[in-house]
């Protein structure tokens, strides 16, 4: 039998022939398909994009009433949203509105899917100052952001009642109040300083307030907020497991009463009001000297992508005018937990619902992650969540840990 | 085998030049071999040769956010790989690629191998034991990945509260970066034993009785047996539970992932996390391709290896 067929290498050349040959075919395949773009002009059926839940889709079905249009609600896990809206970019099938992060705006505004917004005479006036420029880039408004959010500092009242502990403002108030609040299995303070974007943001209030930059992270300012975070470690007054815990679980050690106080966001505000016998309140986070804190701006924009279809596009931003009204931003707050982006309405909800106060009070003064770098931003965020952990590692003296990560090609 | 390949080319030799009708036959002949294969060709390009390439064509490009929606992709040549090549995360992922993988194998394998010769002799509930085994295979790695976390936590996993009964302090598993790696490993290794288990148990049935009959009356019992019968008898099987569960090891990303994200401070971060990292954290696919086509290169080798092992053991 053998003897009948070509020797092994010449079947394989020729197989290997075949196989580069057919591998083209795919390639004309895909070429031909995504030119082909469906419109159905003149429909006032919108397609939505986000990666909330159900509790919204109230929220939605009033403004799509509102603008005279039927809403089709698509909800995305979080962490799939981005790589599902590449997808649909280059089969051109994305959605008519499409709620993205605030800090990714930029870099999806940066490949050219997304739509002036100032074209339908929208405009993000009024609005939290670093929440406009988060939507902005190169000088056009391609999302806006109808709630924000920030971190702020969460304690347990009775735990402090029971210390003796004032809520802290200044980093050595924060420091001597863990480390009496530390006591058997709870610790003092709880943070998230895991090696994802997490991390990094919840860094940063330490890290802005006192002066750092995202261009340069290795600087005098910048190693002195890694210096508290390593100390509140090293103390004691914060488990070492920190490195690995993304913001939920901090809000799982607090609430199970292992963290006497933490850090974390207004979007928490739902489960912690769950749990019986629970009494808690937050500040803002405190800063070195006792200044005022600068810390990120959390929160979703909405945007309008480039479907090709003019009629589609401008009902969509009639919808997202619509979500951006005062109105609406209060009915999203009521659901979120999050403040409302209008300063005055911002204010007006501050006083309404004091569990809010503070991050509305941080909000104020907050800044954009993607304000200085734009789409640049999460090569930077990486640095910084690198330094925090090779320092907390104890791999590095935060000085040392700042250079190596910004020296860091990748 | 040897003796029938020497004298084909004199076979060959000795065939007259062919007639035209001839001809046509032999080329009948030879497209009906092609509709055989073309089959197998179409899955194999389509599936497999369409992803390698544009894989390989991605790493020479500057491939971001952008090209998904502009189709523009400019060309860099080996720019990807001299950037990958520089970056630190890069030489600490092969080093731990390397550790993770060896450490895994070995471990599996041993693992494995003593619970295969111990389930070979027969005692009651051997075969509910044998299937409970399976187990782990059986969870969804990033369910198993996620249970793990809890059980290794530092403060109030499992384990450290069952070492804290012994008077062991809590040990950092996933904390500290010289632990880290050593954790993950031995989650690798949980969820590899059933498969060295089994195929090397299906490879100890093969081994016919009557060889160790034989043995035991020239005085090879106990290790000897093992050493000079069964050792001998399943080594083939013993060279591609190796080989493949190298290919498998060191794809590995789901584990890492679920465990401890590439962390503490890159200390588990391997060349398939650091790939994920660059194309799906970052957007920079350009790059991600340029390091998983390392790691593509890579199994490539230990892939011919096992073509080569099987082979032989088809031939012997």
């Amino acid at each position: 039998m053998k003897q009948r067929f070509p020797s092994p290498s010449r079947r394989t050349r020729a197989l290997v022939g075949a196989v580069a040959v057919l591998a083209t075919i795919p390639l004309v395949l895909t070429g031909c398909s995504g030119s082909g773009s469906a419109s159905s002009g003149g429909s006032k059926a919108l397609t939505i994009e986000d990666y909330y839940d159900a509790t919204y889709n109230p929220v939605y079905k009033q403004c799509a009433k509102e603008v005279d249009a039927t809403v089709t609600i698509n909800h995305v896990a979080g962490a799939g949203l981005i790589s599902k809206v590449l997808q649909q970019a280059s089969s051109r099938t994305l959605p008519d509105v499409l709620m993205l992060d605030n800090p990714d705006v930029q870099q999806i505004a940066a490949s050219g899917a997304l739509s002036d917004l100032s074209d339908y005479g929208l405009s993000a006036e009024g609005d939290v100052p670093g929440v406009k420029a988060a939507s902005t880039y190169k000088g056009k408004l391609y999302g806006l952001q109808s709630n924000t959010n920030s971190i702020a500092l969460y304690y347990n009242k009775k735990l402090l009642a029971d210390a003796g502990v004032q809520p802290p403002k200044t980093w050595d108030e924060l420091k001597a109040a863990a480390k009496k609040l530390t006591s058997g299995s709870t610790y003092g303070f709880a943070m998230s300083n895991i090696n994802t974007y997490e991390g990094t943001w919840q860094f940063l209030p330490f890290f802005w307030s006192n002066g750092g930059d995202e261009k340069d992270i290795a600087t005098p300012e910048a190693a002195q907020a890694l210096q508290l975070v390593e100390d509140l470690q090293n103390d004691g007054s914060m488990s070492k497991s920190s490195i690995n815990w993304a913001q939920a679980d901090v809000n799982s050690q607090f609430l199970a009463g292992k963290a006497a106080m933490m850090i974390n966001g207004p979007w928490q505000l739902p489960a912690l009001n769950a749990k019986k016998g629970l009494e808690f309140d937050s500040v803002p986070i405190p800063t070195r000297t006792g200044s005022e804190t600068v810390a990120p701006l959390g929160g979703e924009a909405f945007t309008v992508p480039q479907t090709g279809d003019k009629d589609k596009m401008q009902l969509a931003a009639k919808f997202v005018g619509c979500l951006h009204s005062e109105k609406t931003q209060k009915a999203l707050a009521e659901v979120s937990g999050n403040v409302p982006t209008n300063l005055e309405a911002g204010a007006a909800w501050a006083s309404d619902h004091p569990q809010v106060a503070s991050f509305v009070t941080t909000v104020k003064t907050a800044r954009a992650r993607t304000g200085e770098l734009g789409p640049d931003w999460p090569k930077a965020a990486t640095k910084i969540y690198t330094a925090v952990q090779l320092a907390l590692t104890g791999k590095a003296d935060p000085e040392a840990a700042l250079k190596q990560a910004q020296s860091q090609s990748q | 085998m040897s003796a029938t390949t020497q004298t084909r080319p004199r076979t060959q030799a000795s065939v007259p030049p062919p007639r035209p009708g001839q001809r046509r036959a032999r080329m009948r002949i030879g497209i009906t071999r092609w509709l055989f294969v073309i089959p197998a060709a179409l899955f194999v390009a389509v599936f497999f040769g369409y992803p390698v390439v544009k894989n390989i064509i991605m790493s020479f490009q500057d491939y971001t956010t952008k090209t998904f929606f502009t189709g523009e992709a400019p060309w860099v040549g080996l720019g990807n790989y001299i950037q990958v090549f520089q970056s630190s995360v890069f030489a600490t992922s092969v080093v731990n690629t390397a550790l993770f993988t060896a450490g895994s194998i070995i471990l599996q394998f041993v693992i494995g191998l003593a619970l295969a010769l111990f389930f070979r002799r027969h005692f009651p509930l051997s075969g509910f034991l044998r299937g409970l085994l399976l187990l782990p295979w059986l969870l969804p790695l990033i369910a198993s990945s996620a249970v793990w976390k809890w059980l290794l936590d530092q403060d109030s996993g499992a384990l450290n509260q069952l070492l804290g009964v012994v008077g062991i302090a809590p040990v950092p598993w996933l904390v500290s970066p010289s632990l880290a790696l050593i954790a993950v490993i031995g989650v690798n290794v949980w969820l590899g034993i059933p498969f060295n288990t089994t195929i090397l148990y299906s490879g100890l049935q093969s081994v016919p009785p009557e060889l160790y009959e034989a043995g035991a009356l020239d005085g090879a019992t106990g290790f000897k047996a093992f050493w000079y019968i069964t050792w001998p008898s399943i080594r083939s099987v013993v060279s591609v539970v190796i080989v493949l569960g190298v290919v498998y090891t060191l794809k590995v990303v789901d584990i890492i992932l679920g465990l401890t994200g590439g962390g503490p401070a890159n200390s588990t971060q391997t060349l398939a996390t650091n790939a994920y990292h660059q194309s799906f954290i970052n957007f920079q696919f350009g790059i991600g391709a340029a390091v998983s086509n390392v790691l593509i290169v890579v199994s490539f080798v230990f892939a011919m290896v096992y073509i080569a092992i099987s082979r032989k053991a088809v031939d012997e």
